[in-house]
């Protein structure tokens, strides 16, 4: 199947450019769309205060669906971000409160998601294990670890100093903004114009096609996860860091969310194709659908069937586009 | 996977292996079970092996229908939301609709498998990868039960309804019963019947199942509703022994499951495997947890050990095979 997508996407580059431009199009018109929409049931929406909280609290998942988003690209699966995001938040917030420097508290996230990552990246890709198989077995271990090793105590007394996500670059623009917009740009960029930016589309489109052009598909595999672990320790670092307290214990179906934004961003399921200013762009649609259901009084409790739709409607989009490009 | 033997050779090879992967199973379930007996004395006891039995029902029943599934080299992962909507729409039905209990059994039933049949219906028609489409319903099963309940919880159900989660019957608990029957059952259509064996055929070489005429679509549209009917029943059993429900239930159930699967020897590949190596994964995961819990380890580290039990079970079962299939 995949064979057949590649072939017919680069006999015709055009068509699946516009394709995936439409997307992202599509997304962006959502998100504006929406907020016109329930601004006009409900003006409280639209205040300013609130799209800003949409946009600050939500950042981190935005970065972590850049990671996902390659990892997807790349054929795989990882279930296990939700639960690594929680224990490097835990990890760096211990560190910082038993008076670790604050940048090493910082780093010590970023490369600890990196270690994990790679880790799992290490034994997909050469032993040969599926993704889902690893990682559901990761997440229960990150899971069961960081709540048998903390017990479910909160982290507080945090320094302040240590708040990242609280910090203003020339004053006006918060930075889980800034670093959602700079990485989803800089990963972007990567990834249309890079070499081992593009290997991650070959891998995931045509492994065989990959292997044959030169390309290591472990070492891609790797490199793709170990990014992914540095995407999701900036993200633990925001999610850290936007409240005083870190609860020690995962965020429930976290990596669901994540899933849900690169899904739904336009990266296909079956690989090979996607970019990250979609995963972006349905990151922030998400957020402003949690928030939007308070604002036009429906139960929040809604939102994961909500994305649960999203999903499967993405998905289902996704397969029948492709079979209708295949029949073409 | 790219080169497939011949049917005859499958047929001699992969009982062989099987043999021998169960037998070490076992050996080593036997040896688990005198080091606990010893370490702790009141491990050892019927009651609490039949307690222990009690406990793994509801992983259990839905472990049967998730050994098809992954013989056909498919995956479910939205078991345990299904169990959540299904306990909630029990309580929820009995509670806000006035349903009789018994209605509301089998219309909890019935939505069960109707999760399971949507889940199938998409896998089959519109073709999207099972592991995708259970991700998807994971959130969307789980969704739909928070959102009806709206994180109510339902209790104060009828005291015959504690019978099949509490009661024994025949001095063995009552679950323990349906898991015997469904066991019994799996294992003979597994083993013994074309649907059974059109598992394998299509875990081997879903074209070539197909190319041969065999309803494969049909049979997993069927694997799929089982699978969710299962976790329905399972729904009823948990209801029935914690005696409340909630919206949360079943969280993570998943991971029991299929590590319970996998242990018993079952290919995460798909092609082989069989109902008696999951049972004895089954008592090899309750007695793990078990075991854990009496030397004093908290239920979070159980999980912990599970995790790292369904990777490297993974990863010998599928050194095991590459050495065979070298060989």
């Amino acid at each position: 199947m995949t064979a057949v997508t590649l072939a017919n996407a680069e006999a015709d580059p055009g068509r699946r450019l516009k394709a995936l431009a439409s997307q992202e199009a599509l997304l962006a018109i959502a998100v504006i769309g929406l907020a016109i929409a329930v601004g006009l049931y409900n003006p409280r929406f639209l205040a300013m205060r609130n799209l800003s909280d949409v946009l600050l609290g939500n950042a981190y998942i935005g970065v972590a669906a850049i990671g996902m988003s390659m990892v997807i690209i790349s054929g795989n699966i990882d279930i296990s971000v939700g639960a690594l995001i929680g224990v490097l938040a835990t990890i760096s917030g211990t560190l910082a409160v038993n008076g670790a420097p604050i940048v090493l508290a910082w780093l010590a996230a970023l490369v600890a998601g990196i270690l994990v990552m790679a880790l799992q990246g290490a034994i997909i890709a050469y032993l040969r294990i599926p993704a889902i198989v690893v990682t559901l077995g990761m997440l229960s271990i990150l899971k069961g670890g960081l709540i048998s090793v903390t017990g479910g105590k909160w982290i507080t007394d945090l320094p302040d100093s240590f708040h990242l996500a609280d910090i203003e670059l020339f004053g006006v623009l918060p930075v889980p903004v800034f670093l959602m917009v700079l990485a989803t740009i800089l990963a972007a960029l990567w990834m249309r114009y890079s070499a081992s930016g593009r290997a991650i589309y070959a891998v995931g489109g045509n492994p065989e096609a990959a292997r044959l052009c030169g390309i290591s598909q472990p070492r891609t595999i790797v490199m793709v996860f170990a990014l992914h672990g540095f995407f999701a320790g900036a993200a633990a670092l925001l999610y850290a860091t936007q409240l005083r307290v870190i609860q020690s214990t995962v965020p429930p179906n976290l990596e669901l969310t994540i899933i849900t934004a690169a899904v739904v961003g336009g990266v296909s399921i079956l690989g090979g194709v996607g970019t990250v200013i979609g995963s972006t762009l349905a990151a922030i649609l998400i957020a402003e659908i949690a928030s939007a259901l308070v604002f036009i009084d429906v139960s929040p409790y809604w939102i994961r069937a909500v994305q649960g739709v999203l999903i499967l409607v993405t998905v289902i989009a996704d397969i029948l586009r492709r079979r209708r490009m295949a029949r073409a | 996977m790219s080169e497939i033997p011949l049917p005859q050779g499958a047929k001699r090879v992969v009982p062989w292996w099987l043999l021998r992967h169960e037998t070490m199973l076992a050996a080593i379930l036997l040896i688990a079970l005198i080091v606990l007996g010893v370490l702790n004395n009141r491990f050892l006891t019927l009651d609490n092996l039949l307690n222990q039995g009690r406990l793994t029902t509801e992983v259990g029943l839905i472990a049967l229908p998730m050994t098809f599934i992954i013989i056909t080299g498919g995956i479910d992962l939205s078991v345990g939301s299904i169990v959540g909507l299904c306990a909630i729409l029990l309580g929820y039905s009995w509670k806000n609709f006035d349903f009789p209990l018994p209605l509301a059994i089998c219309f909890s039933l019935l939505v069960g498998a109707a999760a399971g049949l949507l889940n199938g219906f998409v896998v089959t028609r519109v073709k999207v990868p099972p592991l995708i489409m259970t991700i998807a319903t994971l959130a969307l099963y789980r969704g739909l039960a928070e959102g009806i309940s709206q994180a109510r919880s339902v209790r104060g159900y009828p005291e015959w309804f504690y019978f099949i989660g509490q009661e024994n019957l025949f001095g063995v608990p009552a679950q323990l019963w349906l898991l015997l029957i469904a066991i019994v059952i799996s294992g003979i259509v597994l083993d013994r019947t074309t649907f059974g064996r059109t598992l394998y055929a299509i875990g081997n070489n879903e074209t070539a199942a197909r190319f041969s005429g065999l309803p494969v679509n049909r049979v997993k549209l069927t694997i799929y509703t089982l699978s969710g009917l299962m976790a329905g029943l399972s729904a009823c059993v948990l209801v029935s022994r914690v005696t409340t429900t909630r919206s949360d239930m079943g969280t993570g159930y998943e991971l029991d499951v299929i590590a319970t699967v996998v242990l018993g020897g079952t290919s995460i590949f798909g092609g082989v495997g069989t109902i008696w190596g999951t049972v004895v994964g089954l008592a090899m995961i309750q007695l793990l947890k078990n075991g854990l819990a009496l030397t004093g380890v908290k239920g979070d580290a159980t999980i912990v050990v599970i995790g790292a039990v369904l990777i490297l079970s993974t990863l010998v079962a599928s050194s095991l095979q590459r050495r065979r299939d070298g060989v």
